[in-house]
Parts: structure tokens; C-alpha cells; sequence
């Protein structure tokens, strides 16, 4: 299976590859996956307490091309988003702009759900509730 | 000729594009080749033998009349004596298929048929190729009693397991030769003495073992046995079929009817030309195996201790029981897939990772050893051949060396480890 040219790029180049300080209050964390399922993913945002905007984010990666693309990719695209503009996040714009295939769908969801859950961290972390999400279909 | 038929080609012909690529002074063409456990190359002598039999010598071997179906007989029977003496079978004893799938499904399921009034029982292990262990599901379907044993952590299978699963029902014992991902070699020749010593026939997929360590069915005592030719340096889609004919005289129920060609056991008209090559493949395994095995495993083992400096790097399966040219290495805390996809345009290589495949599951093989899933998802395949060179093997640690290292800078899994933190103490969200 060949991969995409973006997912390639991203691969090769990956973008904002890092680890933002946990102990931040404004900083939110999500990790996600599991080391059995051959995919984890770590994603922190860094939130400006005034203006609730993402003014950093950064990722780790352990999986396929796939994986390492669709979160350099939401770094990419978290960066400069308010929070409610993050959760409008939808995995399948991940599989459009990368050109995921079927088998990689899940890659895309991970991804997802790695922002909803660095989101879920940075609100718990400063005094509001957790969101409720639907579980992931894809999975 | 060739190129003439080539040039003619209706239709474009994928082609991979081999670059010349300078490296500190090296001359090396890339790609590398290093999935040798796939297929292998055609030895360029084994096609030359071959080709005659396109065009002029295409006679059809059971036409009995004519020179053309002489000429093709006779070259049938040489083959068949050259693949015979590389395993030290009486050329009567083989049976050609069109590879070691349709060998073991012949093989299996010819015994199973043949041999109902003595029993349904089957013994197995976890470790056979799917070839083996779907034939067995079927037969399952179909009545059959199979068990399937564990191996041992070092991929060898327990004999006193073994010796303790037989009933007075089993048949058939089917262990392999040698496996496809991790090399590891069975005890064959323990394994037949059980067998004997229970009447229960031993039928061996041999398909990764043949042409690359000694094989001699009488020494080890195989009653069956399937190989191929394309993991050989022959052609793909041939193959043959080993059936004792004494001591025990082994019968197999065919699989196909038709003209009952192959004493009845494998019918359809004969492969001549793919024959000829796998026969030519066989001479040239029985001639050249030393040299190939000091070759191979001088390499693998130069490219084993070179990926092995890397932290967390670990080998899978018994090193002391392996084929020669075979090597399966875990590296921990990268996926590997991703791995792969570091240097994949340049290395051709297997990993045991399942990303590829729809299941998300990874190699049963490397599950069967006791490895968990993020090891089994963590490994590469390296399989060498009689033309892997020195070069090559350089570039590729190079190449993994540096994937490995970017990689785990991307990797939380390593982050977390390097921090000290125990990753079966973190509760993951498994999807």
C-alpha cells in the first residue's frame, strides 16, 4: 500500500514534535490508544488563560505513517484555534486532507480523540467539567 | 527474445526502478532486497534452463506419441531426480504441485481421507503457516480431531507435549520444517522418532528449510512433505510433494480429478517449464548450499549484532535453532510500520506489525513465543539471500539504525520509559 504524498511529508517532516510542561496549569494533555493496539498518541495544547486561544501544541507518537501524520497534522491545525473551535474537529477532515485509506480510518479517529481529550484535561485541570463525547464509531 | 516479447507488451509492465547509489565510496543498487522468507529471486540460471521450454521444447509431458512430449518427459524426469537427491527422496516419491499451499492442503487433507478408518485425530502447533492451520480448520468442518500445541518461548515445540497429545485416534503429526517468520527449526528428527514410535505419520511443511540447510527425509524420517521453488531461487508455482513410498508405503487421496497424472495423486497437466526450473533450483541448492549458508549467515548475524547495539532491541526466537539466512528483531517502543515506512522506498523488509492488515492484529507467530503485542507489533523480518552483499547489509543498519532513533524521539512509549515510568502500570484506552 502506498502512502499519500501529505502523509509522507508529514512523516519525513514531522510537525512540532515535542513535550509541553504537564505540570502547566494551562497546559492540557491527551493520551490515547494503547501499546497492544500498536498505536499511542500524546497530544498537549498550551491555552491562553484570556482569550481560550491554543497558542501551542505538540505531539509523540508511537505507530504507522498514518498515525505520526494525522497528529502532526492536528498540531497543525490546533495552533491559533479557540477550544470550542478545536472541538469542531472532525476525524474525516483528517482522512480527506491526508487521503487516508479505509484500513487508516482509525488513525484519523485516534487523532480526534486525542484533541477532545487534551481539551478534557485542560478543562478538568482549570475548575470546569469534563465534556461528554460519543463514543468513536470507527473504532 | 525476451526483450522482443517485452517490447511487444499490450499493457505497462510495473516496473521497480533500480538506482545506482553511492555511499562512502560503496556501489550499492537500490532497492535492497531483504524479504527473502516472501519469495526470492530467480537465480539467473535457473531461468536460462527454463526457457527453451517457452518456446521450442513446450511439448506437453503426458503426450506419449511425439518428440515434443518426450522432450518434455525427459525433462520432467531429470527434474525430478535433481529435486529428489536435494532431499535424498526417491524421484518416485515426489509429486509435483503447483507450490507448498496446494502441498500442505494435498498433503493433509490426502492423509486425513485416506486414512479415516484409523482415526480423525491431527496434532499441530500454533506456529504453522495459515496454509497448514486453515487446512486443519477445514478438516475440523469436515469431522477431524485437531489439536493445536503451544510452542515454547524459544519457538521450539515441547516433545513431551507432543508425545502426550497422541491418542490412538491421531493419524497425522504436522510440524514444520523451519518457520517463515522467526527461522526458528523444529526438531525433526525427535519429533518423527515419536511419531514412529506411535505409528502416527509426520507430514513436515519444509518450504523455508529445503535448499537452505540439509534436509534428507530418510535421516529425519518425514512420511510427507511439502516445499516450493520460489523460496528457493526457483520459479513460483511449483512445487512438490514428498510421499514416502516405504517403510511406511504412504498414499495421499487426491485433492483434484482429471487425467491422474503424478500416480494418480496430483492431477493436470505438468508445469514443464516451471519444473525444469525448480529441478535446476533444487541441483543448484544441493551444490551451492554451503556457500550460501557461510554467506547468509555470516551477513545476518554482522547485521544482527550491529541492530542489537541499539537500546531495547531484542531478537525473537531461539538464535541457537535457526536457518541461516533469518533474522527477526524487536525494537521496542517504535511501531513497526512505522519503522518500515522510514526507509521502505529503499529496503524491502516484512514487520510483524499488523497495521497493514485490516485485523489491527499482529503476527500470531511472535504472540505464540509469549511476546506481548507492542513487541510483536515492534518487529522487522530479515530475510537474506545468496545474493544479499556486504553493501547492502551496511546500508540497511545504517538506514534502521537512524529510523529507529528518530522514531523513538517521536515515541511517548520511549519518553515514558526513559522517565522510568512502567507502562503496564498506565490504564490505556484500548479501542
Amino acid at each position: 500500500m502506498a502512502y499519500s504524498e501529505k502523509v509522507i511529508d508529514h512523516y519525513q517532516n514531522p510537525k512540532n514534535v515535542g513535550t509541553l510542561d504537564k505540570a502547566k496549569k494551562n497546559v492540557g494533555t491527551g493520551l490515547v490508544g494503547a501499546p497492544e493496539c500498536g498505536d499511542v498518541m500524546r497530544l498537549q495544547i498550551e491555552v491562553d488563560d484570556v482569550t481560550g486561544t491554543i497558542t501551542d501544541a505538540k505531539f509523540k507518537t508511537f505507530g504507522c505513517g498514518s498515525a505520526i501524520a494525522s497528529s502532526s497534522l492536528a498540531t497543525e491545525w490546533l495552533k491559533g484555534k479557540t477550544i470550542d473551535q478545536a472541538l469542531t474537529v472532525d476525524n474525516m477532515e483528517f482522512v480527506e486532507e491526508l487521503n487516508l485509506p479505509p484500513v487508516k480510518i482509525h488513525c484519523s479517529v485516534l487523532a480526534e480523540d486525542a484533541i477532545k481529550a487534551a481539551i478534557n484535561d485542560y478543562r478538568v485541570k482549570n475548575g470546569m467539567e469534563a465534556l461528554q463525547f460519543e463514543d468513536s464509531v470507527v473504532h | 527474445m525476451l526483450l522482443v516479447l517485452i517490447s511487444q507488451h499490450l499493457l505497462p509492465v510495473p516496473a521497480i526502478i533500480f538506482v545506482k547509489y553511492q555511499v562512502k565510496n560503496m556501489n550499492l543498487q537500490l532497492p535492497v532486497y531483504l524479504d527473502n522468507n516472501a519469495t526470492t529471486p530467480c537465480d539467473p540460471r535457473v531461468v536460462d534452463a527454463m526457457v527453451p521450454y517457452f518456446t521450442q521444447q513446450f511439448g506437453n509431458a503426458a503426450s506419449r506419441n511425439h518428440p515434443f512430449g518426450w522432450a518434455a518427459e525427459e525433462a520432467v524426469d531429470y527434474a525430478r531426480e535433481q529435486v529428489a537427491q536435494l532431499i535424498n527422496a526417491d524421484p518416485k516419491e515426489i509429486i509435483f504441485t503447483s507450490g507448498a499451499t496446494e502441498g500442505d492442503n494435498l498433503g493433509i487433507k490426502g492423509v486425513f481421507e485416506m486414512y479415516a478408518s484409523k482415526g480423525n485425530h491431527i496434532i499441530t502447533m500454533n506456529i504453522e503457516h495459515k496454509a497448514v492451520l486453515d487446512t486443519c480448520k477445514h478438516l475440523e468442518k469436515q469431522g477431524a480431531e485437531v489439536t493445536y500445541l503451544d510452542v515454547k518461548p524459544s519457538g521450539l515445540i515441547d516433545l513431551a507435549e507432543l508425545e502426550a497429545a497422541i491418542k490412538p485416534t491421531t493419524i497425522l503429526i504436522a510440524i514444520m520444517y523451519a518457520n517463515n517468520e522467526i527461522g526458528v527449526i523444529q526438531p525433526i528428527r525427535e519429533i518423527s522418532a515419536i511419531a514412529k514410535k506411535h505409528g502416527v505419520l509426520l507430514f513436515s511443511d519444509a518450504v523455508q528449510a529445503v535448499g537452505k540447510i540439509p534436509v534428507d527425509v530418510k535421516a529425519d524420517g518425514i512420511d510427507i512433505m511439502a516445499f516450493t521453488g520460489h523460496k528457493m531461487y526457483g520459479p513460483k508455482g511449483v512445487g512438490a510433494l514428498y510421499v514416502r513410498r516405504k517403510n511406511p508405503r504412504v498414499k495421499v487421496t487426491a485433492q483434484m480429478d482429471g487425467g491422474g497424472h503424478e500416480r494418480g495423486m496430483r492431477s493436470g497437466t505438468l508445469n514443464v517449464p516451471g519444473i525444469v526450473g525448480f529441478g535446476k533450483a533444487c541441483e543448484l541448492a544441493r551444490l551451492e548450499m554451503d556457500k550460501d549458508a557461510a554467506h547468509t549467515s555470516r551477513l545476518r548475524d554482522k547485521l544482527e549484532q550491529a541492530l542489537l547495539k541499539i537500546e531495547e532491541a531484542y531478537v525473537n526466537g531461539d538464535p541457537a535453532h535457526r536457518l541461516p539466512h533469518v533474522s527477526n528483531i524487536s525494537f521496542k517502543y517504535v511501531e513497526g510500520e512505522g519503522l518500515l515506512m522510514g526507509f521502505n522506498k529503499n529496503i524491502a523488509l516484512s514487520s510483524g506489525s499488523a497495521c497493514t492488515s485490516a485485523s489491527l492484529e499482529p503476527s500470531y507467530v511472535l504472540k505464540a513465543l509469549g511476546l506481548g503485542d507492542d513487541l510483536a507489533h515492534s518487529s522487522l523480518r530479515f530475510g537474506l539471500s545468496r545474493f544479499t552483499t556486504e553493501e547492502q547489509i551496511d546500508y540497511t543498519i545504517e538506514q534502521i539504525t537512524n529510523t529507529v532513533l528518530k522514531l523513538r524521539e517521536m515515541s511517548p512509549l520511549w519518553e515514558m520509559y526513559k522517565e522510568g515510568i512502567d507502562l503496564n502500570t498506565i490504564e490505556w484506552a484500548h479501542h
